[in-house]
Order: structure tokens, then C-alpha cells, then sequence
């Protein structure tokens, strides 16, 4: 059970707190798209991708059901709250009420899923999540009850905090205070009991079941506790976006969130905000450089884009761009330490 | 029949005692005694429970769209014989994904991109070759050789191909890197999908047309019901491809290398055997066989984007239900999946509330964690 990918240098920490203070004064600093669209899409998108990389780096389980989760997250929210405008039940309950609901009925389905996966492993996880997602995904297509192919919208008008689309900056510091929420919660769960049992069936789950503790359970809970996280994103997704369908949970919004969290860097979970951060710039921006334009990757032609820089981050750094990071931080000082002569070297924290 | 020998062949009761106890304890046994009431049930409720929709009147918790096989004995052997055939088509593709995975323990996550890919080259060919306009061929027009036959065989070539150009470029040095090689076949995925869109979707589904012999008048009487000779061609098909499979992996010196590979690769490779050369190969013949399941399904029903998502999931239900690796498990997997998709699609209850609401997704989800609880690794799967 290492203990050593908790220890930070100081320098992540402080890049850190720079990039928090510039996000809390986000609306002074940038333009009124930036905080509406790029950063509130960035803070979502990172949310749940840091679900997906709790489960792996600290699990050991890639999962590629946690759009789906969110999906049911959004899905709940839309039945509850909407009051018949759209498809779906529209129950026409309180915004609050219907917020509770899609994290709760979410987390149910994500600790009964996690029931079923976490008996596999490795690569049979992957395959068995992707089966959920694409089968969550075929759910609200065909049954019609609760949503159908065109989906439920006009969300927005049932919010708790009036109109997104008229207060952007109200959504916009929701959803900082939920992504830093669910950052904070997730490293503090890496140094509780949970947490570290959790690492140490990552590490070797024979030897912990040995040990007496519950393997499957544990990886149930923490199934549980990422989909818990992801539904966050789900609520966030519907108030940002006003309307949910099937298509944003179908099998490209599943493999585009585990592009956000191997671009960002599978391992450590401030992978998912690198990777969120990236692959919006990727999105909004691949359009306006001449040169990909030139070659034929417009913006219509953005997932072929995107799929060779994963591809690329794939065959060329494993860890994500966080693992480049790492390497640049550990080849700097070897390299100036050469440069100045042999010295007694400090013990580095070995990034795994 | 498990690709890998596995061990001592237990006797067939023996096997039975161990699916119907568990491990004994009071849980499984209650649990398992549920699951086979449920199951009876099941069968009950198709056979005789169900009841035909009333044609005025409210319908009833017993109301399916024909009513159970005693009430409409040529529905039950039509759903009966698409079931059939339909697994034969997903036993094609997804005995190509098993090979694969059985031998390099490599996860193709682009095996659906396969599948769409030869049939929109399929599609293409027989458009061209028959100089068909933007609407749709009649079979009478499509002759088999040329303009079936052809197209298919292209098809198989071109996607056998790139199976051969991804798997010497990218994944052959990846050997044993599993989780990388699936994200490099995701990456895969994802950029054929947005090629595909970009180079053969024309706004719309689009399919083949069955050559002139399996046409749409060409019908089999069977009983009472009349059957197209196009879906039992996919059966015939698909035991075709079985048996040759048996034939290459237990009658040939490849399949020997192969079987020895899924046991131990370092011995194989040991003994002085290129192993990478059959890893090429088996490769290329997984590829290959996806090709022949989009050709064929193109022919059976439609191309469009986000099919490969679709085969996708029928290869990946497949072969966890049957188990990954295995041949055998491949066509149990199949048949299961085919029997609750068809017959989820008519004996699950409808009323008139919701017209359109199809719940056999939920079915087949219920399947696979039945299974999983069951067996964690498949019908015939063992641990890796």
C-alpha cells in the first residue's frame, strides 16, 4: 500500500492555488463565453472524469458507465422537476426535490451495477461497463415513459437558482464549488480506512482478501461512491445544457469521457481537470487553427481529432499529460544537477 | 467447446449438480432455485400464458402482440426460427471477436467499426456495380456473383487489410499490454466511426440488396409459416463458419499453434514457433469475420452510424454471457441473446399506454447479470 502518490512538491500545490484563486474570480478575469460555456463545461466534464479516474487510479477499475450514471442522474432530475412541456413523466416536482432524486436513484443504480462488475476485473470490467453504458443508453431510447429518442428539455425553467441561461454566473460558481467539492472529498477519501483498503485491492486483491477484508464489497461501495460523483456532473450537465437525450449519454459521449481522463492522465486524479480543460479548448478551438483546417479537420470532423491526439497520448505517454508533467518535473532538476556537479540527491516521490 | 483445453472434461451431471447448488450455502440455493422458477415461468408464459391483444377493449396484463404459442402456433415458430438465425449472424461476428481475444487476449474494441466499415463497402460496390440509382435495389436486379458475391468478398479483403495494418502497426508491440491495446482500439474506434460518417453516411440507413436467389420471394414453407431463405442462408452461414473454425483450430498445424498459444504463449514461443505470425493471422481472421457479419447484416438489415456501437455490444454481450475465448460459448451466447431480443420484442406485455415501448433491452440486461452472478466469467469462460 504506497502511500507515496499522496505526497504533492510543493509546486503542484502551488500551481494549484493559482489556478483556484483565477477561477474564483473567473467572471472579472474572462469573457462572458469563457464563464458560461468553456469553464462551466470544464468544471462538469472534470467532475466526471474524476469519478472515472478515483475508480481507476485508486481502484484499479476503468469504468466506462460513468456517463451513463450521470445520464440517469439527468435523466431523474428532467422527469421530476419538468411539468409538460416535454417527454418524459413531468412530474413537475421542486428543482430541489428532483436535484436530491437524480443523485440518490443514481447512486442506487450505480452501487447495483457496481454489485454486478465488481466480481470482474481489468479488462473484463472495461467490457462489462461499456455493456451497461450502451445498454442505460438503448433504455431511455426505447422506453418511452421516462424519455424516448428526442429526449426531455426545458430544464432550465426549474432550476433552484432562477434561469441559467440569464444568470450565467450563478451556474458557473455552482459548479466551481461542486468541482472543488468533489476534489476535496475524493483526496480526503484516499487517506480514510476506505480509501486505503480500496488502494490496497488495487495493489493486490488476493492478499487483502487473505487479510479478511470484503474485496467485493469494497469495490461495490467505491463503485458506488464514483457514481455518487458522476451524478453531480449529471445535474450540472441538464442545468447547463436544458435538455438531455439519449444521444449525449450513446457510446461517444462514454468513450469521449474516458478520452478526457487518459489525456489528462489516468493516475492522478488532477488528470480529469487537465483533460476537461483540453478536450473543451480541443472542441471550441480545433476549428480556428488554419493548419487542421487545411488538412481537413474541421470542427464536423472534431471526434477523428480527437481520437488521434488520444491515440497519440495512447502510444506515446500512458500516463496522460499530467505523466509528462512528471517527467519534465523529475528530468529538470537531474539534468541542472549534472550541470552542477554531483550532489547528495533528495528522494524523489516516485509517480507510479 | 472451450479454444483452450481445459483440463479434465467434468461429467455432464456433474455440471448440472454444480449450476443448480452453487456452493451449497443456503443463499445459493435459494437464489438459484428463484432463477429456475423464473426461467420456467418464462417459458410458461411464452407457451401458454400469454394471451393475444384484445381487438377492442382494454388490453390486459396478459396481452402481448400475438399471444403465446398455443394461441398462435405460426408466430411462435416465426419468433422461434428468427431467433435461430439472428444468433447465427451474431455468432459470426462475435466468433471473430473471441478468437481474437482467446489467443492474444486482445480486446478489439473496433470490431464494430469493422463490421460497418465492410458494409458500407458492401453497400457501395453492389450501388456501383448494379448502377443503382437513390433508390433502393430489388433483389431481382442483383445477380449473386457479381454483385453480391463480389462486393462481400472486396469487403472482406479490404477490412482483413486494415485488420492486418492495425495490428502490425499498433498492436503488435503492445503484446500483453491489454488495457493499452483496448484504449488503442477505442482510439481506433472513435476515428473510424467520424471517417466513416465523413466518407460513406449519406443521411440515412442504407442496406443491400440480397442477391436474385435468396430474393424476397424466395420462400421456405416450414409447417404453417413461409420463411425467407435469406435468414436461413445466415444460419447455414454461420454453422458453415463454425465448423470451418473447428476444422482450422483442431484439424490444422495453425490451430494447433493456436490452441498451444491460449495456453502458454512463452512455451509456444519457446519452442522455436513464430507465434507473432499467428498472432497475424488470427488477428486478420477476426477482422475478416466482422467484415462477413457487415456484409451480411447490411444485407439482413441496414448500415448506418452508430451500428458499429450496436455490434459492438452484441459482440461484447456475446461472448461475456458464453465467455470470452470460447468457440462454444460464442454460439450459446449468441443463441441466449438472440432468444430475449426476438422474443422480448412480442411476448413482453404491451398495453396501450405505451405503444412503442420495448423492453427487451432490460431483458438482456437481466440476462447478462444473471449470468455474471452465476458465473463470473462466462457460460464456458475461465479466469484469465
Amino acid at each position: 500500500m504506497s502511500t507515496a502518490r499522496l505526497a504533492r512538491p510543493s509546486l503542484d500545490r502551488s500551481i494549484g492555488t493559482v489556478v483556484l484563486v483565477v477561477a474564483a474570480l473567473g467572471p472579472l478575469i474572462f469573457s462572458a463565453f469563457w464563464v458560461s460555456f468553456i469553464l462551466t463545461q470544464v468544471f462538469w466534464y472534470a467532475i466526471a472524469a474524476a469519478s472515472m479516474i478515483f475508480l481507476n487510479a485508486y481502484g484499479g477499475m476503468i469504468s466506462l458507465a460513468q456517463v451513463s450514471i450521470y445520464g440517469v442522474a439527468g435523466f431523474v432530475l428532467g422527469n421530476a422537476v419538468t411539468t409538460g412541456e416535454t417527454k418524459g413523466l413531468n412530474l413537475g416536482l421542486s428543482p430541489w426535490i428532483g436535484f436530491v432524486a437524480g443523485v440518490l436513484i443514481a447512486t442506487i443504480v450505480a452501487v447495483l451495477l457496481g454489485a454486478v462488475a465488481s466480481r470482474s476485473t481489468g479488462i473484463y470490467f472495461l467490457m462489462l461497463t461499456l455493456s451497461f453504458a450502451v445498454m442505460v443508453n438503448y433504455f431511455f431510447g426505447q422506453v418511452t415513459v421516462v424519455s424516448g429518442f428526442g429526449g426531455i428539455g426545458g430544464i432550465q425553467n426549474h432550476t433552484p437558482f432562477g434561469r441559467p441561461d440569464l444568470h450565467p454566473n450563478r451556474l458557473y460558481y455552482i459548479a466551481l464549488v461542486a468541482t472543488v467539492g468533489v476534489y476535496a472529498l475524493l483526496r480526503y477519501l484516499l487517506r480514510t480506512p476506505f480509501g486505503l483498503v480500496l488502494q490496497g485491492i488495487r495493489d493486490d486483491p488476493v492478499r487483502m482478501s487473505s487479510l479478511g477484508y470484503n474485496v467485493t464489497l469494497h469495490k461495490t461501495l467505491a463503485f458506488g461512491l464514483a457514481g455518487f460523483v458522476a451524478s453531480f456532473a449529471g445535474v450540472l450537465f441538464v442545468w447547463w445544457n436544458n435538455q438531455i437525450s439519449p444521444s449525449s449519454i450513446d457510446i461517444t459521449a462514454a468513450l469521449n469521457l474516458l478520452v478526457i481522463a487518459v489525456i489528462g492522465g489516468l493516475h492522478r486524479l488532477e488528470g480529469a481537470w487537465v483533460g476537461a480543460f483540453v478536450f473543451v479548448i480541443v472542441s471550441d478551438y480545433a476549428q480556428s487553427v488554419g493548419f487542421l483546417r487545411g488538412i481537413g479537420l474541421t470542427q464536423t470532423r472534431f471526434e477523428t481529432l480527437i481520437g488521434l491526439v488520444f491515440l497519440a497520448i495512447v502510444l506515446l505517454s500512458p500516463n496522460g499529460l499530467l505523466g509528462i508533467w512528471e517527467w519534465i518535473r523529475a528530468a529538470v532538476p537531474r539534468a541542472t544537477r549534472q550541470a552542477r556537479g554531483p550532489k547528495d540527491e533528495p528522494p524523489q516521490a516516485s509517480p507510479a | 467447446m472451450p479454444l483452450p483445453s481445459d483440463g479434465r472434461p467434468q461429467k455432464l451431471s456433474a455440471r448440472l449438480k454444480a449450476l443448480l447448488v452453487g456452493n451449497g450455502s443456503r443463499s445459493a440455493i435459494v437464489g438459484r432455485t428463484s432463477l429456475l422458477l423464473a426461467i420456467v415461468f418464462g417459458i410458461a408464459w411464452v407457451l401458454f400464458i400469454a394471451a393475444p391483444s384484445p381487438t377492442s377493449g382494454a388490453s390486459n396484463w396478459r396481452s402481448t402482440t400475438f399471444g403465446s404459442a398455443v394461441h398462435d402456433p405460426t408466430d411462435f415458430l416465426k419468433t422461434l426460427l428468427d431467433t435461430l438465425t439472428y444468433a447465427g449472424l451474431l455468432f459470426v461476428v462475435a466468433s471473430g471477436f473471441t478468437l481474437v481475444f482467446g489467443l492474444m487476449r486482445v480486446v478489439n474494441m473496433a470490431h464494430g467499426s469493422f463490421f460497418l466499415l465492410a458494409g458500407y463497402i458492401g453497400v457501395r460496390l453492389q450501388k456501383s456495380y448494379t448502377h443503382a440509382g437513390v433508390f433502393g435495389l430489388s433483389s431481382s436486379q442483383v445477380s449473386l456473383w457479381k454483385d453480391w458475391v463480389l462486393p462481400l468478398v472486396l469487403a472482406v479483403l479490404v477490412v482483413a487489410g486494415v485488420g492486418l495494418v492495425v495490428q502490425q502497426l499498433l498492436l503488435r508491440w503492445n503484446q500483453g499490454q491489454e488495457l493499452r491495446q483496448a484504449l488503442i482500439t477505442i482510439a481506433l474506434s472513435l476515428i473510424a466511426a467520424d471517417q466513416i460518417m465523413a466518407h460513406f453516411v449519406r443521411g440515412g440507413a442504407e442496406s443491400m440488396a440480397w442477391p436474385n436467389i435468396l430474393g424476397p420471394d424466395k420462400q421456405l414453407a416450414v409447417g404453417s409459416v413461409t420463411y425467407p431463405w435469406s435468414r436461413i442462408f445466415m444460419l447455414l452461414l454461420a454453422l458453415g463458419i463454425g465448423l470451418g473454425l473447428l476444422m482450422w483450430l483442431y484439424q490444422t498445424r495453425t490451430g494447433l499453434v493456436i490452441r498451444a498459444g491460449v495456453d502458454d504463449r512463452h512455451m509456444v514461443r519457446a519452442l522455436g514457433i513464430r507465434i507473432e505470425r499467428v498472432f497475424a493471422v488470427a488477428f486478420v481472421v477476426g477482422a475478416a469475420l466482422a467484415a462477413l457479419g457487415g456484409v451480411v447484416g447490411a444485407s439482413f438489415a441496414a448500415v448506418d452510424s452508430g451500428v458499429d456501437g450496436q455490434w459492438l455490444l452484441n459482440s461484447l454481450v456475446v461472448v461475456i454471457i458464453g465467455g470470452m475465448g470460447s468457440l462454444g460459448g460464442a454460439a450459446v451466447g449468441a443463441l441466449l441473446y438472440a432468444a430475449i431480443s426476438n422474443f422480448a420484442a412480442v411476448y413482453v406485455p404491451t398495453t396501450s399506454s405505451n405503444c412503442c415501448t420495448e423492453y427487451s433491452i432490460i431483458l438482456t440486461f437481466a440476462l447478462l447479470v444473471v449470468v455474471l452472478a452465476i458465473r463470473p466469467y462466462g457460460l464456458f469462460g475461465r479466469p484469465a
